[in-house]
């Protein structure tokens, strides 16, 4: 792991690393002037953009600017102080100095990879400066962090050696809206002093590369996106899942009783399509690690998933919109084929079940006030779902691909979305492309799946309203207005956790017996909870 | 449209609507002579499409029996007109709201008089719903056809059929639509119907119509939200769309349902643009036809797709639209059931006067149309007695655009032709009624065709798009069309045949007086011949104000109008050169007005040509247009004439003088749409030159036609607007003689 953080070590040790949940790099065509970014001009970066932070300034010459560090391109540097440059010096000298982080600003979340060092030599500890030693503390302690953090606990890589340090690596998310209180915190704590380079992609890179430098006196090395995607994925799959297969399928997705996960040996990874479906979708062709190019994007999203969710049902945060999902019918809300034909369009080959109008039932006043929110937020899963699934077959038909990956957040907890792939995929080809899904990608549900999409990144996130409550005594309290929880957690070593903030409230519950976590959501009209579970 | 006013019921809603709100015998045309119906009833609009017969007058022309008689009675006419009654078949599409559907097949159902008819062929959504309703009121059997395969064979044919059918949406462009030449082979292509099952068409406008004002940056996440101002260094434009609603995720926002609309139209088109981009490159496709409901003549709908396409395609793929993709279906659904017709083999022409023309729909655009989309909608296409077929001898059909100047583009030229045609018109109604002195309603009828080609000079005035292309042969069409719907056939037949008579009289004089002169002279004076029987034209305003004041405007005085050599466009020089040559094999010549222009000035040519050992083929109008000679005129004269010149005689004897039909009805010449018979001739002949005359055939349209072989353009310019423009002086020279490049 780490491009994101540690572009020269990677480089020195040939490994690739770092990824890139990062939601949104999909031109998509809105305005008037749009351009699109040139495939070629990718390809070209790609491979030299994640050793970029080492040779920037081992070869000034390709830098036009007097300090030789400075490039306004991914994976360079740029606004350089004189402690950051620095920093820049150590880095090709020795090994960087801990903190080890790795930033993925994204549309809507931010991700950050966090490197715990298990093998700290007591004169290291003697060594490390007092706001280090709480940091590291402060992180590897708590599992939330404020009112919307998140550390995804179960993700964890355990016994990871990097660099030739042995230790763990965690994945904190938490939504990219809050950026500015990170910085803001970053500066309270006065994070420069730790002689540290910030590794950061996505979009956000940009945005807040001059806000860190402004603020927080921290300086960025920016990494392409889809160049850590890539490598995170390629890395990830090469260390496996903590001794288990990186990538799987699923065998009968359209069945909930025989629906299996099954792992799939990616060993010859190559062509691959790589459909990273965040806020936004883009969507690779990879020939090999260094070559690959962007087919296209698409602005119909995670984001738009989860935006027309809020608007359609008033849901409030991602969970809640895919925990509405899960409960509703969408055929109550789209028309099928069969509403149209009363059957299959046998002409054309269209089975009656197709969808053949998304919403298009909702034109009718009668079924709009029969439809249930639950049924709204499914058929919006289920327009995005379809929909980027048809754009990513035509795209493998055209690039003659026939291994489809699917990352990216969106997919986390989404199990309805990667069955939906899956089988869709599966049925359109007639069984010549495969969907194929990261243990790295979502979390929770009995599967349990990974998320690949946590690059090497870092939160720090304080907030005092955090405090924990004791197990059960808020499972137990009955809710006036919604149901009662549909689940319990009879397990007495449940961690539960009540996060407060002006706009959320909500219980996180990690329970030890399985790698389990429970999150509820608690929009303002407390008390109203549910539980993401099967 | 005239017939279709704005008169939308304010009040339709969901509930059927029993007032029809225009004369129906205006909408439901011809309906007694009806005999094959096909229905395509969508989720909001129902098209009705029908086989009629239309009859009206035509001019007959028929040659006297000469034998016996002195021929030289000053006063005879050389054949006599009779005005006959004809039969020709039309196809009648009809669109109107689903509301009116059930006062629509009543009223069909009191003026169905054909009882053969037994079936109706159905499709569309609607085709399942309203199928008891059909059965019950119009005692036909259902035939259900498939959407898809209508909506093809649809297509096809208006593709095949109505020129300037398919058009590209250009933004900020003015008008914003430009229409496409027809490809002479339509396929392969890719069709994408965004149907809907939108049942009311009112609120899907709103929709639209706030879609329109809304800003969609407000609720999508574009790239600059998440790059900040970092998106320029990355070669990204800020202002592409990351993510569809985006910014809609938070809890503590209003969005106004401005922004949202505009959000998810442009969410929904890029989509549509996408996926229709990525199965034309699968399927190796430049052209892409849209259509359905949410195109409808939307202009906000057809730039969002456009702009998709362009962008995801990179421009290597075009966005089409069609003026008729309502009508798709219905035509289909009418075909299917015509098979046996087999309605393939004709060519149609779409009837200006009986057709609505493509409206825009934009509320921005033309506020008072937006009724429209509440009232009917219709389409009438002629069958045509040939089928038409392009040129042989075109350079590249698929690049060949037979108008010169295109109004719709040119605004200046635009306002001058429309007011040209306004002013035009009051000579041309005196004309029409003096045409039928013994009639007792011509003059009723030719006020009808006042007002009838008012209105839709008024239309193409705010809408020039309506029709296709707007060109001075379109709008010169048009009023031949709007003539004909009101029993005008040919309101010059009296004038021509005074013409051709007093000319025939002249013809040996004429034709003696060049045999004097030496050869090189006599090359000029035929050229001249054929330029100043030209100035002949009742289609120019300022030679018909010449003609009607002084009747004796002679040859001669013609001649001397000419301008002086060096013409405006002189390439005589040349041509002279060419004569002294090889003679050609065969030469094409298409022929301008009756009287003078093609007796003293076309056959003295001929008869020249004739004498090189070249055959010639002399093609005419297959109708009448304005006082240009037809083809069965041209018979008469040609017979006259081979009775006074043994060279004509011979010649028409052995087959090396062929006359033909155009096919067309139209005093401008469309090399693209001509007699299959005409073509066939023009490739047995191996014809070598073609002549084109006069100012509709030779400037108006093909003055910058290729053609693949040697080509004369001869004309006087008789508008001094036009010859303004040109660069010269009224009664200024065309003559441009091309020889292809090798």
């Amino acid at each position: 792991m780490g491009a994101g953080w540690l572009a020269a070590p990677m480089e020195r040790h040939g490994r690739a690393a770092a990824t890139s949940a990062s939601s949104a790099r999909e031109p998509v065509p809105g305005g008037p002037d749009g351009r699109r970014r040139e495939p070629l001009r990718r390809r070209a970066n790609s491979a030299s953009a994640p050793a970029v932070g080492a040779s920037a300034s081992a070869s000034p010459s390709a830098s036009p600017s007097a300090e030789g560090v400075r490039r306004d391109r991914p994976g360079s540097y740029s606004g350089a102080t004189s402690a950051s440059r620095q920093r820049v010096e150590s880095l090709k000298k020795k090994r960087p100095l801990f903190p080890w982080f790795g930033l993925d600003i994204g549309g809507t979340l931010v991700k950050l990879v966090y490197f715990e060092p298990k093998d700290i030599t007591a004169e290291e500890e003697e060594e490390e400066v007092e706001s280090l030693k709480s940091i590291r503390k402060y992180l590897t302690s708590n599992v939330a962090y404020g009112s919307t953090g998140i550390r995804d606990v179960h993700l964890e890589l355990k016994d990871l050696t990097l660099c030739g340090r042995k230790g763990n690596l965690h994945f904190i998310r938490f939504p990219t809206h809050d950026m500015p209180a990170f910085i803001q915190m970053g500066r309270d704590k006065n994070f420069s002093s730790l002689h540290t380079v910030f590794c950061a992609t996505g979009g956000g890179a940009y945005k807040f590369e001059q806000d860190f430098l402004t603020i927080g006196d921290l300086q960025l090395c920016k990494l392409d996106e889809l160049d850590c995607l890539i490598k995170g994925i390629l890395y990830i799959d090469s260390v496996g899942f903590n001794g288990r297969s990186q990538c799987y399928y699923f065998e009968n997705p359209a069945d909930c009783e025989k629906c299996q996960k099954l792992p799939f040996d990616l060993k010859n990874p190559y062509p691959l399509l790589l459909v990273n479906i965040g806020s936004g979708v883009s969507i690779l062709a990879v020939y090999s690690k260094d070559n690959y190019k962007r087919v296209t994007g698409t602005s119909l999203g995670g984001g738009t998933f989860f935006g027309l969710c809020c608007l359609l049902t008033g849901c409030t945060t991602f969970e809640e919109a895919l925990e509405m999902a899960s409960r509703g019918d969408s055929t109550k809300v789209d028309k099928l084929v069969r509403d149209i034909y009363g059957g299959d369009y046998e002409r054309f080959g269209l089975p009656g079940w197709a969808v053949a109008s998304s919403f298009g039932n909702m034109m009718s006043k009668e079924k709009r006030e029969a439809v249930s929110k639950e049924d709204l937020a499914r058929a919006t899963l289920i327009t995005i779902t379809n929909n980027i699934g048809s754009i990513a077959r035509m795209c493998a038909l055209n690039e003659n691909i026939n291994q489809v990956v699917f990352v990216g957040n969106f997919l986390r907890i989404n199990t309805i979305a990667m069955r939906l792939l899956a089988y869709a995929l599966d049925y359109w080809s007639k069984g010549q492309l495969k969907a194929l899904f990261s243990e790295h990608e979502g979390w929770c549900d009995r599967m349990c799946r990974r998320d690949l999409n946590f690059p090497a990144t870092f939160l720090l996130f304080f907030r005092p309203s955090l405090e924990p409550i004791p197990p059960h005594s808020l499972l137990s309290t009955s809710s006036p207005t919604g149901p009662s929880p549909s689940v319990t957690c009879p397990c007495s070593s449940s961690i539960a956790l009540y996060v407060s903030s002006s706009l959320h409230s909500g219980i996180m519950l990690k329970c030890s017996r399985s790698p389990l976590l429970l999150i509820t959501s608690f929009p303002r009209r407390w008390p109203r909870y549910c539980l993401l579970t099967r | 449209m005239a017939e279709c006013g704005a008169s939308g019921s304010g009040s339709s809603g969901d509930s059927l609507d029993k007032s029809i709100t225009l004369p129906p015998d205006e909408i439901f045309r011809n309906l007694e002579n009806a005999k094959r119906f096909a229905i395509d009833i969508g989720g909001s609009l129902t098209k009705l499409a029908y086989y009629s017969t239309v009859q009206h007058k035509v001019a007959k022309v028929r040659s006297f029996d000469h034998s016996g008689k002195d021929t030289e009675q000053d006063h005879e006419p050389p054949y006599e007109i009779s005005v006959q009654e004809e039969v020709t078949a039309r196809l009648h599409f009809v669109k109107f709201e689903n509301t009116y559907i059930e006062a629509c097949l009543d009223f069909i159902k009191d003026h169905l008089v054909n009882t053969e008819t037994k079936v109706i062929q159905a499709t569309g959504g609607g085709a399942y719903k309203f199928k008891d309703l059909i059965e019950e009121k119009l005692q036909l059997k259902v035939d259900k056809e498939d959407v898809m395969t209508c909506l093809i064979k649809g297509c096809n044919f208006v593709l095949k059929n109505i020129p300037h059918e398919a058009f590209v949406y250009q933004k900020d462009s003015d008008p914003e639509f430009r229409f496409q030449t027809n490809h002479p082979n339509i396929f392969p292509y890719l069709l994408v119907n965004i149907g809907s099952g939108v049942s009311i068409v009112k609120k899907f406008d709103e929709l639209l119509h706030l879609a329109s004002r809304g800003q969609h940056t407000n609720v999508d996440m574009l790239v600059q939200d998440i790059y900040g101002g970092a998106h320029e260094t990355l070669g990204l434009s800020g202002n592409l769309i990351a993510s569809s609603f985006g910014k809609s995720a938070t809890a503590d926002q209003e969005f106004s349902k401005e922004d949202m609309a505009k959000s998810l139209l442009h969410m929904i088109s890029n989509d549509i643009g996408q996926l229709a981009c990525l199965y034309a490159r699968l399927h190796c496709l430049d052209r892409v036809y849209f259509g359905g409901f949410f195109i409808r003549g939307h202009p906000v709908t057809m730039r969002t797709i456009t702009y998709s396409i362009n962008f995801f395609s990179k421009g290597e793929v075009q966005a089409l639209f069609l003026r008729h993709e309502g009508y798709l279906g219905a035509i289909g659904a009418f075909l299917k059931g015509a098979e046996q017709d087999n309605p393939n083999q004709y060519s149609w022409g779409e009837n200006y006067a009986g057709s609505s023309g493509l409206m825009s729909s934009s509320p921005e655009l033309c506020p008072t149309q937006r009724a429209r989309s509440g009232t009917f909608d219709l389409l009438e296409m002629d069958r045509l007695e040939r089928p038409l077929v392009n040129l042989p001898l075109l350079l590249d059909p698929s690049s060949y655009v037979p108008d010169t100047v295109d109004l719709t583009d040119d605004a200046l030229a635009r306002k001058y032709w429309l007011t040209c045609f306004e002013e035009a018109l009051d000579g041309v109604v005196k004309r029409a009624v003096a045409s039928q002195p013994g009639s007792v309603d011509a003059a009723e009828r030719a006020e009808k065709f006042r007002q009838k080609y008012w209105n839709k000079l008024q239309t193409l005035r705010h809408q020039p798009f309506a029709y296709g292309t707007l060109t001075v042969r379109s709008l010169l069409d048009t009023r031949e069309h709007c003539l004909n719907e009101f029993n005008f056939p040919d309101p010059y037949s009296k004038v021509k045949q005074k013409d051709n008579g007093v000319a025939l009289k002249c013809f040996q004089r004429v034709v003696s007086a060049l045999d004097a002169l030496d050869w090189e002279e006599r090359q000029l004076a035929l050229v001249k011949g054929l330029l100043a029987g030209n100035v002949f034209d009742w289609g120019a305003k300022a030679v018909s104000d010449v003609l009607e004041s002084d009747p004796q405007f002679g040859f001669e005085e013609a001649k001397k109008k000419l301008q002086e050599r060096p013409w405006l466009v002189d390439s005589y020089g040349k041509w002279l050169q060419r004569l002294k040559g090889p003679p050609h094999k065969c030469a094409l010549i298409f022929a301008d007005n009756s009287g003078v222009d093609v007796i003293l000035g076309v056959f003295p040519f001929v008869r020249e040509l004739l004498s090189r050992g070249t055959e010639v083929i002399l093609a005419c109008n297959s109708g009448p247009a304005l006082n240009d000679v037809t083809y069965s005129e041209s018979l008469i004269v040609a017979e006259r004439i081979a009775a006074m010149d043994p060279v004509i005689h011979s010649a028409l004897r052995e087959e090396r003088l062929l006359l033909v039909q155009t096919g067309s009805s139209s005093p401008c010449l469309d090399l693209s749409r001509l007699d299959k018979g005409l073509a066939v001739l023009v490739r047995e002949h191996g014809a070598d030159l073609v002549v084109i005359e006069g100012m509709g055939r030779a400037v108006h349209t093909n003055y910058h036609a290729a053609l693949c072989c040697e080509s004369l353009k001869l004309a006087v310019i008789k508008n001094s607007w036009l010859a303004e423009r040109l660069g010269g002086q009224l009664f200024s020279v065309i003559f441009k003689y091309e020889v292809p490049a090798e």
